[in-house]
């Protein structure tokens, strides 16, 4: 028995006592497993070129992919407007899916309900589950808005969300003037940054269709799907003060998944006001962060007169400077000073830490246009991104991805691969490795089976605490991304020269 | 300034009331028949059950905390058995929201002979939605047969669309069976919007294993049995449950023949029907094939409870009692063993935890299981519902809840909150989906689904662990800190 009072073995160090290990062992006799040896030739011609080529001739089966569905952007984007409570039309199931994913990334609650859809609503429709549920959702929750979607369940049976919602108004769910905007978000078209897309493009329909626009000087601000908005939109507000440009944000959700622990659970925090989206309409320009998931949003905004300007999640110098540009243009306001001394700063780290990272391998995935805008930085950097992965980009990621890796010395025998997955990935890593990656969360699959180091950079990210706190946009946010991969190549270098007599002589003190 | 019995249920009685008053009509009187307060049966009569209405439909709007079948399918029962695969057959977000965050711990090289931590998923689109699945079904089988060769079967999870389309994955599962030389390839129809919540989904994986398991056993099978052979049913081994349960009956003596399903394998499912007796801790999730298998093969079963000293004590025994003498000492030498660990335990931490009070809401079987753990820690549960109960659950819970236990079924978000805000308790235990909700509310909280990322919580080596947990978020300095001094 290793257990004991005074020192508590948890999971780490219970099972690696010798009476678990024996009982494991033990336990194989009746598991009928196979035999070792094949087991590790298998595992062996899993790292084959041979492998890669079957694994890269897949047609159906998805493994591990690096995406999720509509409406967990619908969520996303629906949580960033004042007082607004998500409404999921469809089967229950889905948001409790959404409500805990959201929870292991941000820490923080994620309210938003269903419709609680079962088997005879999938025979006569949702309609009763529309109109109860925005009655209870009201009365209970009290939000100033309900912002409607939908689950595949829903959009397979073809409910009439504008129908249904008119009808429960009508029933008198909710006040005849309450806002219930809505977005068709099937999960079987797209990917999360489509639903945020539509759910962005169906609210912003709510508020501004059948309005006269009067232009005004202001611009509008659209994140995208970001696991980083707590961070970046706080980043981007603060850039925007220094530079006094009137802004207003289009889904802010940087409060309402940050809130303190001071006794009060707030449901809803912060957002961007229905009043100032109302407004929205009147803007000179809208401007995106993620063209990919915006798409349809800009396009909106464009047949409104906006003037309307895309960026591609961008991380760096050159990226920060151009969108920083765009800005100064469109609003006619100068970058000032302090952010032309920020952005020297981060020039000056570059330049202190560079020879770490240049010529440095690395393959990264994640969403199109997160990968766009750090592959951008990691030629800036000097690093080769040998591999660049986006199971929701499609041909058109792919020839941006191919733009810039043809615009830089590093990016020679680099590749974007659209559509494909993190087992395709795993090939990757195997044939032609890297010295590091950048991904998510399951990325440490991947490090595990192929010892490449994970620097953990994407959505989500469960198994780290706080980096959605931090941006990773403006000149700070770039200083924050160029640390972490420092801190990943820096701790490899000296894991790798710690064997006393061996390897140690390089174990500097001074890097 | 502790209640009495009558002013506890006085208060709980108020609060249900208090919170019924902001439903729509319809609405309150559904969500009454779903919390009460718990009536000890007296000589003049009693209810038999806690009094409340379960297993009925979620009412849309409320936010309620319940997943759905494909959750109780795939997440729960299906998705810990490591040597096969399984399909999330569908859209690609339900595997990927469900994808490893269950910490069902399993020994095996992932993604060559396992493959729990993995996310398999038909990832359909509009044309497989028009045009219908089944042809990518079948290519997708294909596809695993050549780059995961060693697996040992294949499931097929459905997601929503699955059924609403017409799919037979009935019959490319069995063409793909034949073709693949008879090996194990199960259709579950557990689509989300089956049932009320996560456990008609359980029950469908259960007559799933029944039918494409069980019946299709080649009855010349060789199995070596024992007089001693016994099944762990209904432990997914979350952070290495099924483990630290598992040295306690093997320390008896008995021979644990297969788990169910954590850190399962084919093998075992296979085996199972030889059991001497089928040992069950989730009733909820696989009471059916249990059920069955008594019918079928005349294996008795017996529910057990391995939270905290005093349940596993009365579990060995319980356990024992179907066996010989030889077993039966077994039970008293374990129980002799772990004594000192215990008393040890309880003495470190009682102390610290002696009349803290607690409220539940959980699933399956922990809402009644774990109550005892806490008893013997000194603590006291006020409260505790089920997400997917059904009355059964409900009638097992009065022999473990106090006279003037707040009950509370499919409790909504705004219940649990307004339940919490008023008692007051020192801990609550629930979900992720719960935790930073109490915790901005600066009441100290565990998970209780995943034991929030630490574990294993059964038997005798878990129980330190509990102890040490429970102890450590109520008695977190921060909780200290979450006013401003100057306020």
């Amino acid at each position: 028995m290793s257990q004991n009072a005074e020192n508590v073995l948890d999971h780490f160090n219970l099972f690696r006592e010798p009476e678990y290990v024996e009982m494991l062992e033990n336990k194989k006799s009746f598991e009928n497993g196979h035999p070792v040896e094949l087991v590790a030739e298998i595992r062996d011609w899993t790292k084959s070129w041979e492998y890669r080529e079957a694994n890269f001739a897949r047609e159906a089966l998805t493994v591990n992919p690096a995406k999720a569905c509509q409406p967990l952007g619908a969520v996303f984007a629906a949580v960033g407007f004042e007082g607004t409570l998500p409404f999921v039309h469809g089967s229950q199931g889905c948001v409790a899916y959404y409500r805990s994913h959201f929870s292991r990334h941000f820490k923080e609650p994620s309210s938003c309900v269903s419709s609680s859809m079962t088997e005879d609503a999938a025979v006569f429709g949702g309609l009763n589950n529309m109109i109860d549920g925005l009655a209870n959702a009201y009365a209970m929750y009290k939000p100033k808005m309900i912002a409607v979607s939908t689950t595949c369940m829903a959009e397979v049976i073809g409910d009439d969300l504008k129908g249904f919602i008119a009808t429960a108004k009508l029933k008198g769910s909710v006040p005849e003037d309450f806002d219930v905007p809505h977005a068709h978000t099937p999960a079987f078209v797209g990917s999360h940054v489509t639903g945020y897309d539509n759910t962005m493009r169906g609210i912003l329909t709510h508020f501004w269709e059948g309005k006269e626009r009067v232009p005004t000087q202001k611009i509008n601000f659209i994140g995208g799907f970001d696991g980083y908005t707590v961070g970046n939109l706080r980043e981007v507000k603060r850039m925007f003060g220094l530079m006094d440009v009137d802004y207003t944000i289009l889904s802010d959700n940087s409060d309402v998944w940050d809130t303190p622990a001071d006794g009060e659970f707030r449901m809803y925090d912060g957002g961007t006001t229905l009043e100032d989206t109302k407004a929205a309409l009147n803007a000179k320009a809208t401007i995106s962060m993620q063209e990919f998931s915006t798409e349809k949003t800009l396009a909106f905004a464009a047949n409104h007169g906006h003037e309307v300007a895309s960026f591609n999640h961008p991380v760096g110098v050159a990226a920060t400077d151009k969108f920083l540009m765009e800005v100064a243009r469109i609003t006619g306001k100068p970058i000032p000073l302090e952010l032309e001394k920020e952005r020297g700063r981060l020039v000056d780290a570059i330049a202190d830490s560079s020879a770490h990272i240049h010529g440095k391998k690395f393959a990264l995935y994640g969403d199109p246009d997160l990968t766009l805008g750090l592959t951008a930085f990691l030629l800036e950097l000097g690093a080769e991104p040998v591999h660049v992965l986006s199971t929701n980009g499609g041909k058109e990621w792919a020839a941006k991805v191919q733009a810039l890796l043809d615009g830089s010395p590093f990016g020679k025998n680099c590749h974007a691969y659209a559509g494909k997955d993190l087992w395709h990935m795993r090939s990757l890593l195997f044939t032609e490795p890297v010295d590091f990656l950048i991904g998510n969360t399951y990325g440490k699959y991947l490090e595990r089976d192929t010892s490449t180091p994970l620097i953990r950079i994407g959505f989500p990210v469960f198994d780290r605490h706080h980096y959605h706190r931090y941006p990773v946009w403006g000149y700070q946010g770039g200083l924050n991304v160029l640390v972490w991969i420092l801190d990943k190549i820096f701790d490899e270098m000296d894991r790798t020269t710690n064997i006393p007599s061996k390897t140690d002589f390089s174990f500097d003190i001074i890097r | 300034m502790s209640l009495t019995v009558e002013q506890t249920k006085e208060r709980n009685n108020a609060l249900i009331k208090e919170v019924l008053e902001v439903y729509p009509q319809k609405t309150a009187k559904n969500r009454a028949k779903h919390l009460g307060t718990y009536e000890e049966a007296t000589e003049e009569g009693g209810k038999s059950d806690c009094g409340v209405k379960s297993n009925v439909k979620s009412v849309p709007g409320v936010m309620t905390i319940r997943g759905c079948a494909y959750a109780g399918s795939k997440g729960v029962v299906w998705g810990p058995i490591k040597d096969m695969i399984h399909i999330s057959h569908g859209p690609v977000g339900c595997g990927q929201y469900s994808w490893g965050a269950r910490r069902n711990y399993y020994i095996g090289t992932t993604g060559i002979d396992s493959f729990v931590t993995m996310q398999f998923t038909s990832d359909f689109q509009e044309k497989d939605i028009v045009f219908g699945g089944d042809k990518k079904l079948e290519k997708i089988m294909d596809e695993i047969q050549v780059l995961f060769p060693l697996n040992k079967g294949i499931t097929v999870q459905s997601e929503c669309p699955i059924g609403l389309i017409g799919d037979d994955i009935e019959a490319v599962s069995k063409k793909k069976s034949k073709e693949f030389g008879g090996k194990t390839i199960v259709p579950v129809r557990c689509e989300g919007f089956r049932g009320v919540s996560q456990s008609l989904g359980h029950h469908i994986a259960n007559d799933a294993i029944r039918d494409f398991v069980f019946d299709k056993l080649d009855p010349t099978r060789e199995f070596q049995s024992t007089p001693y052979d016994v099944a762990i049913i209904g432990d997914y081994n979350i952070g290495g449950d099924a483990w630290s349960s598992r040295i306690l009956l093997e320390e008896m003596g008995l021979r644990v023949i297969a788990q169910w399903s954590g850190d399962g394998s084919i093998a075992e499912l296979e085996n199972t029907p030889k059991a001497k007796l089928n040992v069950l801790h989730c009733y909820r999730s696989m009471n059916y094939i249990s059920r069955h298998m008594e019918e079928k093969y005349g294996i008795p079963w017996v529910e057990y409870n391995f939270f905290g000293p005093s349940k596993i004590e009365a579990s060995l025994r319980e356990i024992a009692s179907h066996f010989d003498d030889k077993i039966k000492e077994g039970a008293e030498r374990v129980i002799a063993k772990y004594k000192a660990l215990t008393e040890a335990v309880i003495a470190k931490y009682r102390p610290r935890l002696e009349g803290k009070t607690v409220m539940l809401f959980v699933g399956g079987l922990r809402p009644r299981h774990v109550i005892g753990a806490y008893e013997d820690l000194g603590m006291i549960v006020v409260g505790t519902g089920y997400e997917f109960g059904h009355n059964d659950d409900y009638e097992r819970t009065t022999h473990y809840v106090k006279d003037g236990t707040l009950i509370y079924d499919d409790v909504t978000g705004f219940e649990f909150e307004k339940f919490v805000e008023k008692i007051q308790p020192d801990l609550v235990g629930s979900g992720i989906k719960e935790k930073y909700v109490f915790q901005k509310m600066g009441v100290p909280f565990r998970q209780m689904h995943s034991w929030d990322y630490s574990g294993p919580y059964h038997g005798y080596d878990g129980f330190g662990i509990f102890a040490r947990d429970m102890d450590m978020a109520i008695n977190n300095p921060v909780w200290g800190l979450t006013k401003a001094p100057w306020k």
